[in-house]
């Protein structure tokens, strides 16, 4: 493994019950790269995503997240399992958009924002809420900080999703398919705050059925299909030149 | 159709459909009605009269008090019992919530009528209780139980812990109606289990919770009745005690009941308001209050006298 990976898969298996649905991913993602994720539905993107922050298990090979095994810990050859709170430490490090924004439907905007930092990083409230209120301006969302997530549309929700996640300063930003249940002309603003998000540096794996945000921020992109990595490289290579025909007859359907 | 010259279709002005079911059954009900209230009325054996006097009684008014502090310290002992067990109950480790399930079998099984003599038997079954190290280990606190379980003791003990098997399943299901996604947020942000189901569970799952509490706490303010077989002076057991020197029971059942249903009244006018508040975030638009339904319908029908108009109180 090299150190200057921020990610690491090594041949990761994951099985729902007799379902094998990670059968031996491997790649790497350096700090400040942007990857994206592609593939059918039930290709085992979106269960690689959420192995890398440990919400689900693996049941084999390895998984690094900046030089760090993710949920275990290693001596000589045994793996110990990590206690609850070890694993939360792990997690605010990582930050994560869902599909569904999972915004906390009884608390503001700001305090959407403001609850991780000072419940998990210990800040001081007042100085949570600054940040939090400086975070709401970036996505554009500075007008907003008293509305409960119910009275924002779509689009607004996720972006706030974005800036809590932020909130706890990730080396590292997962992006589970944030624009599949967005109505298609509010894709746009949240697909904008991505690629600032990008070009500010932040590293990032991103689950996304937008080509067009692929091609032009990521780079690398990976095509998944049926549990395994079927191939991948820049933008420009797998798009324009994909090398098998499984990938041909994904994007032919997509682009 | 004639189109009306200013371009904009004229106001519906449409004779409203005659109910004339509506005013038969109407007049039924008011018949009925009319002679339930002359029987209650005229009937001697009532003893409106005795009811007038004991309505106000000190022994009465007592028993008042005495049914509000047993419901309410009952419900605070069920509910902070109720949330303890509901989460032992989903907890991962397999022996915590196999005894939260069987406290529940338990205590939910069983009439609480048959729990509130146990307990004021209790002293038969242990006539002393010692708190201390178990297993013949120094002892810190003793007593007789005769002398620690009073009445009063054992009526909130056997109201309290029954209800806590009650409340556990209520939070219980309020625990899991409450998203997936909501937990994955709050541990993708770092929060642990704990912090999870205080904030961000636990007050999502108040919305599911708050109804039924709502009714478990009227339904106790009745239950609280059933503390008169252990001779405690709650509310019947004081009207029991006037009448075994009178022999008016049925005065005295009527001032109890009515006492009774003056308390479940206010409750239930609580619960109202309170359920409309927590219904806020889920629906935008509030249900009107009785008063406003009230005023909107004599706004209403005072509309309708206006010869012309048009529109019938739904």
């Amino acid at each position: 493994m090299n150190n200057d990976t921020m990610v690491c898969a090594e041949e990761v298996r994951k099985s729902f019950g007799r379902l094998e649905v990670l059968r031996g991913i491997s790649l790497e993602v350096r700090p400040s790269e942007v990857l994206c994720l592609l593939g059918p539905s039930g290709s085992g993107k979106s269960t690689f995503l959420r192995c890398i922050n440990h919400l689900e298990t693996i049941d084999g090979g390895r998984l690094y997240v900046d030089g760090e095994l993710v949920g275990y810990r290693q001596s000589g050859d045994k793996l110990y399992e990590l206690r609850d709170s070890e694993v939360a430490r792990k997690r605010a490090e990582i930050g994560m958009v869902f599909q569904r924004f999972n915004l906390f439907p009884h608390m503001t905007a700001l305090e959407n924002v403001a609850e991780a930092p000072v419940r998990v990083g210990g800040q001081h409230r007042n100085e949570a809420r600054t940040a939090a209120r400086e975070l709401l301006g970036m996505v554009g969302l500075a007008d907003k900080e008293n509305v409960y997530p119910a009275q924002l549309s779509g689009g607004q929700q996720q972006r706030v999703a974005i800036a809590r996640a932020l909130a706890m300063k990730p080396k590292l930003m997962l992006f589970d398919e944030p624009t599949s249940a967005l109505d298609p002309e509010l894709v746009g603003e949240v697909l904008d705050v991505m690629r600032r998000l990008a070009q500010e540096g932040m590293t990032m794996i991103v689950v996304t059925h937008e080509v067009g945000f692929a091609r032009e921020v990521a780079d690398t992109a990976v095509f998944m299909d049926r549990g395994v990595v079927v191939e991948s490289g820049t933008p420009a290579e797998l798009f324009a030149a994909p090398r098998h025909e499984r990938t041909r007859a994904f994007l032919s359907k997509v682009l | 159709m004639t189109p009306v010259p200013t371009g904009r279709p004229a106001e519906i002005e449409a004779v409203p459909v005659r109910h004339p079911g509506r005013w038969v059954a109407g007049a039924v009900v008011l018949l009925l009605v009319t002679i339930a209230v002359h029987s209650v009325a005229t009937n001697p054996r009532f003893g409106w009269g005795t009811f007038g006097d004991f309505f106000f009684d000190r022994r009465i008014l007592h028993g008042v008090v005495v049914t509000i502090e047993l419901t309410v310290i009952s419900m605070v002992i069920g509910i902070i019992l109720g949330v303890l067990l509901a989460v032992m109950r989903l907890s991962p480790n397999p022996l915590v919530a196999a005894s939260s399930w069987t406290y529940v079998w338990l205590f939910r099984g069983t009439p609480v009528l048959v729990q509130i003599l146990f307990w004021s038997f209790i002293s038969a079954l242990y006539p002393r209780i010692s708190f201390g190290v178990p297993f013949g280990g120094p002892e810190l606190l003793h007593g007789n139980a005769n002398a620690v379980i009073t009445p009063f003791v054992a009526a909130i003990l056997a109201l309290g812990l029954n209800e806590g098997a009650y409340m556990a399943e209520i939070v219980r299901a309020g625990i899991i109606s409450v998203d997936e996604g909501q937990t994955e947020a709050a541990h993708a942000l770092g929060m642990t289990r704990l912090q999870t189901m205080r904030r961000i569970v636990l007050p999502q799952a108040m919305r599911v919770i708050i109804p039924p509490t709502g009714n478990e706490t009227i339904s106790m303010l009745k239950t609280t009745s059933l503390v008169s077989v252990i001779a405690y002076s709650e509310l019947l057991y004081s009207a029991q005690l006037i009448y075994s020197v009178n022999y008016r029971q049925i005065p005295l059942l009527l001032v109890a009941s009515a006492w009774y249903l003056i308390m479940t009244t206010v409750l239930s006018i609580g619960q109202y308001y309170i359920e409309r508040r927590y219904s806020r975030g889920a629906s935008r638009n509030l249900p009107d209050t009785p008063l406003q339904r009230l005023r909107r319908t004599v706004f209403s029908f005072r509309h309708a006298s206006v010869p012309g108009a048009s529109g019938e109180g739904r």
